[in-house]
């Protein structure tokens, strides 16, 4: 069996940042498996800009901002294993893996990253009733096939949900020729950036519809039409609003699920509210270990945030491999009350954390003109006005090391909205 | 063109017929309207092999559900296709329904069912815990089983094409005129001039019956809807569990598949058009219902797809199997709706026996009766795995990552005879497609790989039939 210091499972946005951050932090031999034939994951086929804003103070399409990480990894030396596929992870870090030039192999790691990302909801989750045709695509295949195979898919779209790659799409796909009769969002609220909403459908005119979603299907062979219905308060289409798009494709955005196949067989507890691992603040999930960033811990909007906590988990992963003997531990969890729907981490270690840390999370529904409070125990120790924050847009909060003085017993730290 | 017999219809039923037809020396064709076989009832239905305790005495569903329940174990070893034996069991609610379920009982006691037994509600619940609360007896039936149907289907026609049957495709049967010895079939791909005719056309078998006889068939199709969940789920129960059959079928099932999902239906709704297999709000609702009477705690937020078929309901209710007794040489398999999965071996035995003493055909001398599935290393023991990407690197190259799918077994299922043409055809021979993304990762490179292989454009690769092009021309 192989023998490696840390094992970086994905080569997209999140494993190449880990990847980097982990050798600037003194680990010498990193692999990063990867199942797809190049880095960089999904940025190659995010061909729009907007990537790096907050990272590299400029604006880089996708395929740019991955270009960054990947000529720092290969300058690093970073082995990488391209159309390599993962196959199992165990508890003690033993990862078999499996590609057409090597075939299988198992490798034992000190440490392992989990950077797999994510994948999108499909129509069968949904519960969209009417035929089985060709044209229904979830908008990241649809995307694939445009910007990477370069075929589009459709001529008459209809998209059902707003999440932010149905937006981008919804703009892609008017600018190659194809027309786009409506975006449906089941909610009353857009899942999707609000800068995107502008760009991508307002500037183009294409009516985003809230509160609707598909409520037929129409073409036995290819997609014909597509019915839209609103729905009411409890998302129950209503009788009588149905409307009409005589559409040959339809695209759905519907929301993205954590890939945590692995993470799950390994034993990791899951966290309900992400679908991710729950992690530490040092972003090790409850495997001794094994470490997760990206989106395969939670779901993220801007992959600025992505490279940021991948980095953080490559420097822990890289500190755990030279730490000898156990040191002191205090783990205190994070729990989260009116409307913040999770955190990630979902604990801290207060005696180990760094002097500052990043805690992100994500309301469950539109909050305007609230508190955002922080509650050591029963101590309000932060109360921020917060105008207005809605779930398509990822919030943080730091919470620095200094402020645990003098709290040796703390049990719990409590993050949520109050009036 | 000119055969011995020509099938019309390669669902289960045509290529069973076709499989066993081939062992004779004589020449098989088999046409569909489709692009593939298994692409009507067959692949859309409960893939179960039913015990036989629920036709009534004396049919020919019953007869041939025994017999084909009894058949499919040996065959599922000879054809390399995914069987196992759970289990189904019949639930009883309530106390004064129990003489139904005596009735079911003694129904399946005398037509020779095996293995059946009357539980209490408690020893029912010891061996299958989630059953719903609301119980008082239940009728266990150990020769029940699951099958893949695609998997039954395919590896009958495979074999029937390795004994030399020949597969048309894309053909519809336009007419059917009768000569003096045999018919001649008028179809989208030219005349064929046959001296038998096994009608096996599934909901459209009365149309193709009526063409030669007057004694009228009349076939309903019946659509069932279903949901199939994640295999997350698929442990949720470990038999196929039913409620009392009632007036529509056998009502609503829930079983787990025998590639570990968990399937819940189908519903029972008459339909006039028999292309229609939408889904509907309604109907799933009804089934989601239905299904939760049965079984607690079903995890329906875990739905990875949901379907519907369409059963060919005769109006006589029962089978037709048979030489039609106003056209001689023109064989019926009509109106086989549930439990015809099951029977599909049985009639196809029997019906190749008839059409061979029909024809005064022999058997072959060199016929081969095994078929090997497409090799699947996902399925294999490490060490094997290795060595066989070791020999055969394309198996090591996953396309599809929720089923673990790679390209050697894509371009395997492509190159068999019938091989998959289309995206579906891909999926119900390897399950590329089939997992929790529903082709979401592997659709791009998988047509990628039969544009390739099928030496066409990828703008010409269909979902299933001509007119399903993924990718929509100008």
């Amino acid at each position: 069996m192989e023998n490696r210091e840390i094992v970086i499972i994905g080569g997209g946005p999140a494993g190449l940042a880990a990847a980097a951050a982990a050798r600037q932090n003194g680990a010498e031999d990193i692999l990063i498996l990867e199942r797809d034939r190049f880095l960089g994951g999904i940025l190659n086929q995010c061909i729009h800009n907007g990537f790096g804003l907050h990272t590299f103070k400029e604006e880089l399409t996708g395929p740019e901002y991955a270009a960054r990480y990947i000529s720092q990894v290969r300058e690093q030396n970073i082995e990488c294993r391209l159309n390599t596929m993962v196959l199992d992870l165990s508890a003690d870090r033993v990862v078999t893996c499996m590609s057409r030039d090597r075939g299988i192999e198992t490798i034992k790691a000190g440490a392992v990253i989990l950077a797999m990302g994510c994948r999108e909801r499909p129509r069968g989750a949904l519960n969209i009733p009417g035929y089985r045709p060709a044209g229904i695509y979830t908008a990241g295949t649809a995307q694939r096939l445009m910007n990477i195979e370069g075929y589009l898919v459709g001529r008459k779209v209809v998209i059902l949900g707003s999440g932010d790659i149905g937006l981008i799409m919804a703009r892609r796909m008017t600018l190659e020729g194809a027309r786009v009769l409506a975006v449906a969002e089941l909610m009353p609220y857009s899942g999707g950036l609000r800068r995107n909403i502008v760009q991508c459908l307002e500037d183009y005119d294409i009516p985003l519809l809230l509160s609707h979603t598909v409520t037929d299907i129409k073409g036995k062979e290819r997609v014909e039409g597509i019915e839209i219905s609103e729905v009411d308060a409890a998302s129950k289409p209503i009788p009588g609003t149905e409307k009409f798009y005589e559409a040959d494709t339809l695209l759905l955005s519907c929301g993205l699920l954590p890939e945590n196949e692995l993470t799950r067989a390994m034993g990791a507890q899951i966290c309900p509210a992400t679908k991710g691992p729950a992690v530490t603040d040092s972003l090790e999930t409850t495997i001794p270990g094994v470490f997760a960033c990206g989106n395969v811990l939670h779901v993220h909007d801007l992959v600025d945030y992505v490279s940021e906590e991948a980095a953080h988990a490559g420097r822990s992963a890289a500190l755990y491999i030279k730490r000898s003997s156990a040191s002191q531990h205090r783990t205190v969890p994070v729990v989260t009350f009116g409307g913040v729907r999770y955190t990630v981490p979902q604990s801290i270690d207060t005696l180990e954390m760094d002097d500052k840390l990043t805690v992100r999370f994500r309301v469950g529904s539109v909050i305007k003109d609230k508190k955002l409070c922080l509650y050591y125990d029963d101590d309000k120790v932060s109360s921020v006005n917060k105008r207005v924050m809605a779930p398509g847009e990822m919030e943080q909060i730091v919470i620095k090391k200094d402020s645990f003085n003098g709290r040796d017993d703390i049990k719990e730290i409590r993050l949520g909205i109050e009036d | 063109m000119k055969t011995d017999v020509l099938i019309i219809g390669g669902g289960v039923v045509g290529c069973s017929v076709a499989r066993f037809l081939s062992f004779y020396d004589i020449k098989v064709m088999l046409v569909d309207k489709e692009e593939d076989v298994c692409s009507g009832t067959s692949k859309a239905n409960s893939a179960i092999v039913h015990a036989g305790f629920d036709a009534s005495f004396g049919s020919l569903k019953q007869k041939f559900n025994i017999a084909g329940s009894k058949m499919m174990e040996e065959l599922s070893k000879e054809l390399d296709f995914p069987y196992k034996r759970n289990g189904s069991m019949v639930l009883c609610k309530y106390k004064e329904d129990e003489p139904q379920l005596r009735k079911v009982y003694e129904n399946g006691i005398k037509g020779g069912v095996e293995g059946l037994k009357l539980l209490t509600a408690d020893e029912a619940r010891a061996i299958e815990p989630g059953l719903t609360d609301e119980l008082y007896m239940a009728l266990l039936a150990e020769s029940g089983a699951i099958v893949c149907p695609f998997g039954l289907t395919i590896a009958m026609a495979e074999n029937a094409a390795a004994n030399g049957a020949e597969f048309i495709m894309d053909c519809k049967v336009e007419d059917i005129i009768k000569q003096e010895d045999g018919y001649l079939v008028k179809t989208g791909k030219g005349d064929i001039l046959t001296r038998v005719v096994v009608n096996a056309a599934g909901v459209y078998a009365d149309a193709i019956h009526n063409m030669v006889s007057d004694n009228k068939l009349h076939i309903t199709a019946r659509k069932g809807e279903y949901k199939l969940m994640d295999k997350e789920a698929g442990d949720h129960v470990s038999h196929t569990i039913f409620l009392l059959p009632g007036k529509m079928g056998k009502g609503v099932l829930v079983s787990p598949t025998v590639h570990g999902n968990l399937l819940a239906g189908p519903t029972a709704d008459d339909v006039d058009d028999k292309e229609e297999t939408a889904t509907h709000a309604g109907s799933l609702e009804e089934l989601t219902a239905k299904a939760s009477d049965l079984v607690k705690d079903i995890p329906f937020y875990n739905t990875i797809t949901s379907f519907s078929g369409l059963r060919a309901h005769e109006e006589g209710g029962d089978f037709v199997v048979g030489e039609c007794d106003d056209a001689a040489g023109f064989f019926d398999a009509a109106g086989i709706e549930s439990p015809g999965l099951t029977a599909a071996p049985a009639i196809g035995e029997y019906l190749a026996a008839k059409i061979a003493e029909y024809l005064g055909a022999g058997q072959k001398d060199n016929l081969i009766r095994k078929r090997r599935a497409i090799p699947s290393p996902s399925e294999m023991s490490p060490d094997e795995r290795a060595e066989y990407i070791r020999s055969n690197p394309s198996y090591g190259a996953i396309v599809c990552r929720c089923e673990g799918i790679s390209e050697g077994e894509i371009r395997e299922a492509i190159r068999r005879k019938p091989g998959a043409v289309s995206m579906d055809g891909v999926k119900r021979r390897v399950r590329a497609g089939m997992g929790r993304c529903q082709a979401g990762f592997c659709t791009p490179r998988t047509m990628e790989i039969l544009a390739e292989e099928l030496g066409i454009d990828m703008t010409s690769v269909c979902k299933n039939r001509k007119g399903s092009e993924l990718i929509k021309a100008e």
